[in-house]
Formats: structure tokens, C-alpha cells, sequence
């Protein structure tokens, strides 16, 4: 389950990124890229909370 | 019949808020490498990151003096990190509270602790009117835009910077625990929305690859010159900034608290994760987003483009981007306001934590709703840095050079001092020096200080950001020539 959650996280991220670079090599249009950039961050934070752990605190 | 029990003194209270962490951290609480490296790298990316990119546009930087000068800032101040902080914190593991007790008194230390939090709340606000910039704008609220002469919000605007700061308040109360967690699960994604937000601005500017990148930051980026009404920063300003945005956590010292932690000096180069990331990258990106937004705006005919981290945010990276403005303002005001409700608590004994924290939060929800506040964040962050650093400047001079002249460090508590007087002249010797240097050309008020002085000092033209190190400097020779009275008078008058 852990690595399933990761993995969608690491779309996340990768959904983040990777389309503005994209945008930028001309091969995408900028509004797709914010809708993506929009999906990725759904992605992100829905599983990310389940497997980065709590800081013992400094 | 049994005697009334004295109330306890301000000294006393402020001693026992922080007493638990009063004895040096044990072995088993030590911390490695990671630890630092992640906490740098999460707590460095705030929403103040998209104000002082564009601020750097908007004081017309040229494109050598941004990439070069936040450069060269950001090394030295990982060096100070490394090479003045921590391995300080290593050796004596005492919180900065401890630290300037010893060496400045516990009354010098009581005001230390008031001025902090007054410029916690102040920074808060900061990040609140932040978070509200991006809030504002999927509701059609335009922010006020202080560059066209905006100097108040709107009454909706301001509605959405009390709930905002209201909620931040609630939660800084209920104590920011989750909210540590919360911030440590937006760390690695915020700074991905920071350099697609620029990459997806690139082409606006004409960029469709790195060869024309050059070009287009020179031309239209950080063209070196300021926008209308605006003072001209350069090399050394950017320099001095970098330096200066954390000075009171490395050569202030604050941050000998977070380092009492680590097993090895050498984590302070962790630092460095916090400040490439989040005041290199994210500052050149936000940077992009500014004249990106600029060009696009004046294309539509808009005069004054309404340069804020919502706008900016929203043309590079659309919903992402206004999320993550919230959360960067939101996660690093929240711990901000929670250590400013801590610090004003020894001044108001029988109140409870959440009565302080709200009225810091009130404090801050005003501050929010000043534009000038965030307009102004790089001087406001510069006099930060200058009033607190100079502390820091004794605690490292004291360690490591006091024994070695032949003075005794921690003279103020061997001694029992209440105040040490001089820390007292170092201290606001140095700011004040320092202020009337850079005032004298600068502020009309100060324009006749220059015929007072001597013509060598009067022609010495100050560069705001970059005193920096003659404010260290002279914090240091006036506390040890001090220090040096105060000894040798002492001992005489002991024998």
C-alpha cells in the first residue's frame, strides 16, 4: 500500500514539473500545463500525508 | 500564619518558560545530518520568497548582479552558518536564550526577547498579506498596489487578511504540531511549483531555450534599471541581502538553538539546502514570474502592472501556484506567531498562552493590512538582521577571543550582572552608528549629520544591505574595548 501511495506522489511531483518544462521546449500548451500542474498537486498531497512521517522535533 | 508568597519577577518568569531547555541537549537527543538537511530545506521556501524576487526586478538589478550577488550572499551566509553558529552550538548545546543571558544579563536579555516578538508579528503579517494576495484573487478582490499609490486595502480585502490571520491565530494557539507535519509534506513539492512557475513564464519573455535565456535576463528581466521612483540596487545590495535575510540565525546566532542538536559543526553547511533553494532558486524564479507578469500586463495596456504573489503566482502556475503562495505564507507564519506568543507571554505572567497568541495574532492581522509592509519587506528584513546580530557578534567574540586576550567570557553571569553595559553600548552603539551612516544620505531628517562629520566619513556612502559586516565589526570593537574597562575596573576595585 505504502509503495502504491509513493508512487501516485511521485506522479504528483512529476506532474508538477514536467509539463512546464514542456511549455517551455514548445510542445505544450500553457493551459493544459496548469490544469496538469493542478492534477499533480491533488496527487501530491492526497497520499503524501499517508507516508511522510512526523519530525521527533527538535 | 504563612507568609504571601512573592509574585515572581520578569527575569524570574522569562527564566522559567525556558527552563526546561536551560541544561545542554543530552548525547541521546543528537540528531544527524538529515535531520538538518530537511529542516532547511522545508523552513527556507516561505511566501515571502515571491516579494523579495520581484523587489530585486523592481530596484533594477542587472542580471550579472542577481545571479552573481545572490550568489556570492547565499555562500557566506552558509559559511556563517557553518563556520560562526554551529560550531558554537556544538560546544556549549545552550538555546540563544541561554547564550545572551550569559554574556548580556538577563534584563538586556528580557528586551531581546519583547523586540523579537514585536518583529515576529511583524514578519507574520508579512506572510499573511502574502497568503492573502492569492486568496483574493479567484474571488476578483484586487490587492492594493502601494507602487500606484494603493496605501490601503479594500474592506473585502482586508475581510479575507482577518480570516486568514484568524485562522493562523487559532491554530498557532492549539499549538503547531500538525502543522510541523503539514510543512514537511509541502516541502519538496513548493519548490517545484517555484520552477515550473518560472519555466512556464520563460516563453512569455521570448525564451525558447537556454541560449536566448542570457539574453532575455539581461534585456527583460533584471535590466538594471529601477522601475519609476524606485532606488537602484546592485552587486553588493544583492550581496548584502542574501547575507543579511537570516543574519540573526546564523551571526546573530539564533539558530545555536536548532544546532545544539546536531552531532557534528559540519551540519551547518546543511544550511545550504535552505538557502539555494529557497533564496537563490525561488528568488530567481519569482524574479521570471515578476517581469513576465510585467510584460503581459503592459502589453494589455495596464500602466502600473499590480505586482503581487497572487498575480504573479497565478500566470505561472495557475492553481498550483496560488496554493502554493497560501501554504508558503501560511506554514511559516504559523510557527512564527506560535514563538512570538511564547516570547510576549513573559511580559504578561497571569494571562494563559492562548490569550498572548491571539493578541500577537492581532498584531499580525494589522500588520497584514499594511502594503507598505511587504513593499518594504528587504529593508524591513535588513533592520531585522542589523538590531539582533550584533548579540550574536558577542557570543561568537566572547567564546573565542575573549579567553585568549585575557578576559573572562560569561562575565555578566560569574559576575551576576543584571545588564552588562557592555553589551548594552555594543549593541545599540553599533545599530545606532550604523543607521545614522546609512540615514545621513538617505533620510532627509539626517541630511545635516554629514557637516558634523569628519570629511572622510562624511564622503563614506553606505550601501544598506551591505553593513552587514562593518555593523559586525564595530558591534565587536565597542563590546570588547568595553569588555576591557569593565574588567580591568572591576578587578582593580576587587583589589
Amino acid at each position: 500500500m505504502k509503495t502504491f501511495l509513493k508512487s501516485v506522489s511521485y506522479l504528483g511531483l512529476a506532474l508538477s514539473i514536467v509539463p512546464s518544462l514542456l511549455v517551455f521546449a514548445g510542445r505544450l500548451s500553457m493551459e493544459t500545463n496548469l490544469n496538469l500542474m493542478a492534477v499533480g498537486m491533488v496527487l501530491w498531497f492526497a497520499t503524501a500525508v499517508f507516508w511522510i512521517k512526523r519530525d521527533q522535533g527538535l | 500564619m504563612s507568609q504571601p508568597t512573592p509574585a515572581p519577577t520578569l527575569v524570574e518568569r522569562l527564566d522559567a518558560l525556558y527552563e526546561y531547555d536551560r541544561e545542554p541537549v543530552a548525547p541521546n537527543k543528537l540528531h544527524g545530518g538529515k535531520t538538518f538537511i530537511a529542516m532547511f530545506a522545508g523552513e527556507h521556501v516561505a511566501g515571502t520568497e515571491f516579494v523579495l524576487g520581484p523587489l530585486l526586478v523592481i530596484h533594477g538589478v542587472s542580471a550579472t548582479d542577481a545571479l552573481g550577488g545572490l550568489l556570492l550572499g547565499n555562500v557566506l551566509a552558509v559559511l556563517s552558518w557553518a563556520l560562526m553558529c554551529a560550531p558554537i552550538a556544538v560546544r556549549e548545546r545552550l538555546t540563544v536564550y541561554w547564550q545572551i543571558r550569559k554574556i548580556a544579563g538577563p534584563y538586556l536579555t528580557v528586551f531581546y526577547s519583547a523586540a523579537f516578538a514585536v518583529t515576529l508579528c511583524l514578519l507574520a503579517g508579512a506572510m499573511v498579506n502574502v497568503s492573502t494576495t492569492a486568496i483574493a484573487h479567484p474571488f476578483g478582490i484586487e490587492s492594493p498596489n502601494y507602487a500606484a499609490g494603493e496605501y490601503f486595502p479594500s474592506a473585502p480585502w482586508i475581510a479575507v487578511a482577518v480570516v486568514i490571520g484568524s485562522v493562523i491565530a487559532m491554530l498557532a494557539v492549539l499549538g503547531f504540531d500538525r502543522i510541523a507535519h503539514f510543512s514537511k509534506i509541502c516541502a519538496p513539492w513548493m519548490p517545484l511549483i517555484f520552477l515550473a512557475g518560472a519555466f512556464g513564464a520563460l516563453p512569455i519573455l521570448g525564451v525558447s531555450d537556454l541560449a536566448s535565456f542570457w539574453e532575455a535576463a539581461q534585456t527583460k528581466i533584471w535590466t538594471g534599471v529601477p522601475a519609476t521612483g524606485e532606488s537602484k540596487y546592485g552587486f553588493w545590495s544583492c550581496v548584502g541581502l542574501a547575507w543579511l535575510c537570516n543574519v540573526s540565525q546564523h551571526m546573530g546566532m539564533g539558530d545555536v538553538t536548532i544546532f545544539r542538536f546536531a552531532k557534528k559543526w559540519q551540519y551547518g553547511f546543511a544550511s545550504a539546502f535552505g538557502m539555494f533553494i529557497g533564496h537563490y532558486f525561488a528568488w530567481i524564479a519569482s524574479g521570471i514570474l515578476c517581469a513576465a507578469f510585467i510584460v503581459t500586463q503592459k502589453a494589455a495596456g495596464v500602466d502600473q502592472p499590480n505586482v503581487n504573489p497572487g498575480n504573479i503566482a497565478w500566470l505561472g502556475a495557475g492553481w498550483a501556484g496560488l496554493v502554493c503562495v497560501v501554504l508558503a505564507g501560511w506554514t511559516t507564519a504559523n510557527p512564527t506567531l506560535y514563538r512570538a506568543g511564547l516570547a510576549f507571554q513573559t511580559a504578561t505572567p497571569n494571562w494563559s498562552r492562548w490569550r498572548v497568541t491571539l493578541i500577537a495574532g492581532a498584531v499580525m492581522i494589522f500588520t497584514a493590512c499594511i502594503p507598505a509592509v511587504n513593499f518594504f519587506l528587504d529593508r524591513i528584513v535588513a533592520y531585522y538582521g542589523l538590531f539582533f546580530m550584533p548579540l550574536g557578534a558577542f557570543i561568537f567574540i566572547d567564546y573565542w577571543v575573549f579567553p585568549r586576550i585575557g578576559l573572562q567570557k560569561y562575565f555578566a553571569e560569574k559576575r551576576r550582572l543584571t545588564a552588562s553595559w557592555p553589551a548594552a553600548v555594543g549593541w545599540f552603539g553599533s545599530f545606532g552608528i550604523g543607521f545614522v551612516l546609512f540615514a545621513k544620505d538617505n533620510y532627509a531628517a539626517f541630511g545635516g549629520v554629514n557637516a558634523w562629520l569628519p570629511k572622510w566619513l562624511a564622503d563614506y556612502r553606505a550601501d544598506f544591505f551591505m553593513q552587514v559586516l562593518p555593523a559586525w565589526i564595530l558591534a565587536v570593537v565597542l563590546y570588547t574595548v568595553c569588555s576591557f574597562v569593565q574588567q580591568k575596573f572591576t578587578a582593580k576595585s576587587a583589589a
